[in-house]
């Protein structure tokens, strides 16, 4: 038996859905995270796993994550996810993580404008992650969404680079798991809901996988990832 | 010295908001819109008047955080 996971969870003013993760976390850990404040200049010591949660940090001010990720422990963030530490960013987690840097592309507004809050399903492109290995390859996952700016954008060149690299965590699909057309809610290009850095230590996606963990609200098919993270 | 920083989403970048206002636009019978594209302002006092280091720390600042260079375009005009 290894060590338990070490779990840290980012919060900034603005942030909402620190406490999802917090539960989703010690649910899959038997364990509390730390909860780290983003003017922080390090994170605790031993800290295997960093969570930059869902919300609207700095009230979205500027563009999407912008603000947030000039934060303080954004530098310990980057030392972590340089390290090879476990990296995830949810909603505007995976915003922050796009501003930051740490991940490529931006997330732009909704193709269709509207904000959206509502079940999705995904499709698990790559099931070789420790954020994705309790799940199979192609599994349909229904998780929640709720973004104005969840709209996947990068140049050609780069997401060349994602799809041949197997970079692509997850696409938008439909219940029976036909991907893109309708079943893309924010016109992401080639229906991408979250992809890897190129070492597969840093996953960002915009569907909440932690708002998914008890049969109370909805399904359980968001646990996968905090079990494989915690494995 | 003063300078304005106007950022615009670069050509070919789908602009949702623009569009919004487009229609918008059409909609009150205002004539001749063709298109309409929505970008940001920013203007900003600078502490020194030497032109050559407001420029550097212009470039600076919309490098660093003014714009997305992704899928942004700046521009810097001083008084």
């Amino acid at each position: 038996m290894t060590k338990p996971l070490k779990a840290a969870v980012v919060v900034f003013p603005g942030s909402n859905r620190e406490g999802d993760v917090a539960r989703a976390l010690s649910q899959a850990t038997g364990a509390a995270p730390a909860m780290v404040w983003h003017a922080d200049s390090a994170l605790p010591p031993g800290t295997d796993l960093v969570v930059l949660p869902g919300g609207f940090s700095y009230g979205d001010y500027l563009r999407c994550g912008a603000i947030a990720a000039r934060a303080r422990i954004m530098d310990a963030i980057g030392a972590h996810a340089e390290r090879g530490g476990l990296t995830l960013g949810i909603c505007n987690g995976f915003q922050i993580l796009c501003e930051a840097g740490l991940l490529p592309g931006v997330l732009m507004r909704n193709a269709r404008r509207r904000f959206l809050c509502k079940m999705q399903h995904l499709k698990v492109e790559n099931a070789q992650t420790p954020f994705a290995r309790r799940y199979r390859p192609g599994q349909l996952i229904k998780v929640a969404i709720a973004h104005g700016e969840g709209n996947y954008t990068i140049d050609e060149v780069g997401l060349a680079t994602l799809e041949r690299g197997g970079r692509v965590a997850f696409r938008y699909c439909d219940a029976d798991g036909a991907v893109g057309g309708d079943a893309n809610p924010n016109g992401s290009v080639n229906a991408i809901a979250g992809v890897y850095n190129a070492r597969f230590n840093v996953l960002g996606l915009m569907p909440h996988p932690e708002n998914l963990i008890d049969p109370l609200v909805g399904g359980t098919d968001g646990r996968g990832m905090f079990e494989g993270l915690a494995a | 010295m003063k300078a304005r920083v106007t950022v615009t989403l670069k050509s070919g970048v789908l602009d949702p908001q623009g569009k919004a206002i487009e229609g918008a636009l059409k909609s009150l019978g205002v004539a001749g819109v063709a298109k309409v594209r929505q970008g940001k302002v920013f203007d900003i006092e600078l502490e020194g008047s030497d032109r050559a280091a407001a420029e550097r720390q212009l470039s600076d600042a919309c490098e660093k955080l003014l714009a997305n260079t992704i899928v942004e375009d700046y521009a810097v005009d001083y008084d």
